[in-house]
């Protein structure tokens, strides 16, 4: 009798340690998921969110008052030692001033952060000679960087909200030992900059600065001199695409049909195009430049500034801020006063006077970028048709 | 005696079977053999005796070189930190040379110790297989595992040896570590425009899924006749029973044909080892005759050509930035 008694016990027993093993799948997260379809079907091209999970886009303040009119007395006339808004109005220029202490300035700090009280005009405080280097990168951004930025537009706060440094920004990682001992060769480490895989977790220093190539496939079906990237070269590009990923809060489908990688198969992937030729720029003809302004606090451990890389401005969503326009109060960020003949060379002759600033003033406008690209769609309708004609 | 069947669950206890008397010159077999009342549940009661032998001793040696060679780089890369090396365990590695060094002998650091924990764990595989080879002769037995194992090898080499070796650089072989191998993996589909359209990919996966389709089958079915005594395979080929011919009836019914007690065996040993060979050639292919395979997949008519976008490469734009 016992036995019989135990046997069905015994079975409900285990069927209910059966039934509770999905529980041990904590990393399972429950509820409903929003999907978005962006691609032919069968591709999994498709961005799945759990909307409880996503990051806040977060949100930008608001402009201190509202800019009425741009009009009036010039800035440079009513204070001194205006290197790059002195174009503009006066009280266009108070009005950025207050804006950007909101954006950038600790509050204990307020205006002191970059000026000294008893002569704003002065250079000494360190903060105010990168400041002026911060704005007119902030311009190229906006004028010749339309490819990535669209009409949106950045000001100090994109990257910077309402802190002195932004959250997230990277620097060289010290050389790696000569021997074995605590030397990882660069990856082997869960890294947050690669997504935590165990790809090289330094990829912005070969990739996001400089001009080195990205793209690993080949345009041939066969081997040819042409391109001989090794797959450790393969994994630094691959540790940069986890990067982004991670960065915009999105998958490769976002911008790839991952069928084959190197098709251009989604606009998102020509935005990012720009983006990281924007950010070389960034780093390399802004940030570098003000290696010898920094004190020493602010440099990494081998001596160079705190650069950025995408999750500077991005910070887990694939528009940062939400994507609000951010020059509405602060039309000066993208243009200097028009009615004032000559502010747009000035502007130039600052983003040319840096060495990656040449690059991109021969980029193309966001206008004649789109022309462009509606005259060449038609003649490149399919690129991996190409390349086959083309090895034939 | 052991597990028989899991019905009749009886483990009998007697003098160990220490199996038949080794040819003159070879070592002896452990002296311990005994019984395990868990094992006994599962598999054979009978634990031992081991025959170690020459090849046996020699291939362990080996293994257990490279395996403190990768364990201690793995090691030493945390600073000898037993705790980040448990936390970081499956991150760590130990790294193939760079590129530069081609299939020179790069310093041991750069690359050096990768080479010799490779050396000692291909001599430990390759001994192995010299020791399941002459094991199986020394029981009169044929030499399928052997082969089998080769199979696996093939693939192994060709990763580690002979692919690098035709790329001119070591640099392409595969790190020792558990996510490095799978992100090399990941990569190496990356760089050679999708692994997925080399059809070599596609057999090895078509053998590999039907090898645990083979073995669900055959599984299912002789449990299936388990009540009829259809685990004794052996005499059920030799004396086909009625355990055999229910099984054959039962595939006849529901699929029109059936494999014979012996077939089925020679069918999944065939999937297996046509899941390396196969996979090994297509490894084998990448990067030394073909350099994209997704063009190779659309110069042959076999890639599904999606609606094109008209997206355009933005470096292709006159005075786009470099």
């Amino acid at each position: 009798m016992m036995n019989r008694m135990s046997k069905p016990l015994g079975r409900s027993l285990a069927l209910c340690a059966v039934l509770a093993m999905p529980l041990l799948l904590t990393g399972c997260e429950i509820g409903g998921k929003d999907a978005t379809q962006w691609g032919p079907r069968g591709a999994a091209m498709e961005g799945v969110v759990n909307p409880r999970l996503m990051s806040a886009p977060g949100v930008p303040p608001e402009s201190a008052y509202p800019l009425e009119s741009r009009d009036g007395p010039r800035a440079r006339d009513t204070y001194q030692n205006l290197q790059v808004l002195g174009d503009i109005s006066a009280d266009e220029f108070n009005l950025l001033m207050l804006n950007i202490t909101a954006w950038v300035a600790p509050p204990e700090q307020g205006c002191n952060y970059c000026h000294n009280p008893e002569n704003m005009a002065s250079d000494e405080i360190y903060q105010k000679v990168v400041a002026r280097k911060m704005l007119q990168m902030t311009r190229t951004i906006n004028t010749q960087w339309e490819g990535h930025v669209k009409a949106t537009g950045v000001t100090c706060y994109t990257c910077h909200r309402g802190k002195g440094i932004p959250a997230y920004y990277w620097t060289n990682a010290p050389a790696r030992p000569n021997g074995i001992l605590g030397n990882n060769m660069g990856q082997n480490m869960p890294s947050p900059t690669v997504a935590y895989a165990s790809l090289p977790h330094a990829p912005f220093e070969t990739l996001l600065v400089g001009n080195n190539p990205i793209r690993v496939g080949s345009k041939g079906i066969h081997p040819t001199p042409a391109n001989t990237t090794s797959i450790q070269a393969t994994e630094a590009t691959y540790g940069l695409m986890m990067h982004m990923s991670s960065s915009l809060g999105v998958n490769c489908t976002f911008c790839h049909n991952t069928q084959n990688f190197g098709k251009w198969s989604r606009e998102q992937r020509v935005g990012a195009w720009y983006g990281i030729r924007m950010v070389r720029q960034i780093n390399d003809g802004y940030i570098t430049p003000l290696k010898g302004v920094f004190p020493a606090h602010r440099l990494g451990p081998t001596g160079d500034p705190f650069k950025v890389n995408c999750q500077t401005c991005h910070q887990g969503v694939n528009k940062p801020l939400g994507g609000v326009p951010m020059l509405a109060d602060s039309p000066s960020l993208r243009d200097p006063n028009v009615a004032v003949a000559g502010a747009g060379t000035s502007v130039l002759a600052a983003a040319v006077s840096t060495p990656g600033a040449v690059r991109a003033v021969a980029v193309a406008m966001p206008t004649e970028t789109a022309d462009r690209i509606a005259d060449a769609a038609g003649a490149a309708a399919d690129q991996a048709r190409e390349s086959v004609a083309a090895t034939r | 005696m052991g597990y028989q069947n899991i019905f009749t669950q009886v483990q009998i206890r007697g003098p160990v079977e220490t199996g038949p008397p080794l040819p003159h010159g070879d070592f002896p077999r452990t002296e311990t053999a005994g019984y395990s009342y868990l094992m006994g549940l599962f598999a054979n009661a009978q634990l031992g005796p081991i025959y170690l032998g020459r090849l046996g001793l020699a291939s362990i040696i080996c293994g257990l070189i490279a395996f403190e060679i990768i364990g201690l780089n793995m090691w030493a890369s945390v600073n000898w930190d037993p705790v980040q090396f448990v936390r970081q365990l499956f991150w760590l590695a130990l790294e193939p040379p760079a590129p530069k060094y081609g299939l020179s002998i790069p310093p041991l650091a750069e690359g050096g110790w990768w080479l010799m924990a490779g050396f000692f764990l291909t001599t430990a595989i390759i001994l192995w297989w010299a020791r399941t080879y002459r094991r199986a002769r020394a029981l009169g037995m044929g030499t399928h595992v052997a082969w089998a194992f080769a199979a696996a090898i093939w693939l192994y080499l060709v990763l580690g040896f002979i692919r690098p070796v035709l790329m001119g650089s070591w640099a392409e072989a595969v790190p020792f570590g558990i996510f490095p191998h799978l992100d090399w993996t990941a990569a190496f589909s990356i760089r050679y425009g999708n692994l997925f359209y080399n059809p070599f990919h596609c057999f090895s996966i078509v053998f590999l899924y039907g090898s645990t389709l083979l073995f669900a089958m055959h599984g299912a079915t002789i449990l299936a006749v388990g009540r009829y005594g259809g685990e004794r395979e052996l005499e059920q080929i030799t004396d086909r029973g009625t355990a055999s011919e229910r099984a054959a009836l039962f595939w006849r019914w529901t699929m029109g044909f059936n494999a014979t007690m012996e077939s089925i065996h020679r069918w999944a040993w065939w999937f297996a080892v046509l899941t390396t060979l196969t996979g090994g050639i297509g490894i084998l292919l990448t990067g030394t005759v073909v350099d994209n395979w997704y063009l190779f997949a659309v110069e042959h008519g076999y890639a599904t050509q999606y609606p094109a976008t008209g997206i355009v490469d933005p470096s292709t734009l006159p005075g786009a930035p470099q």
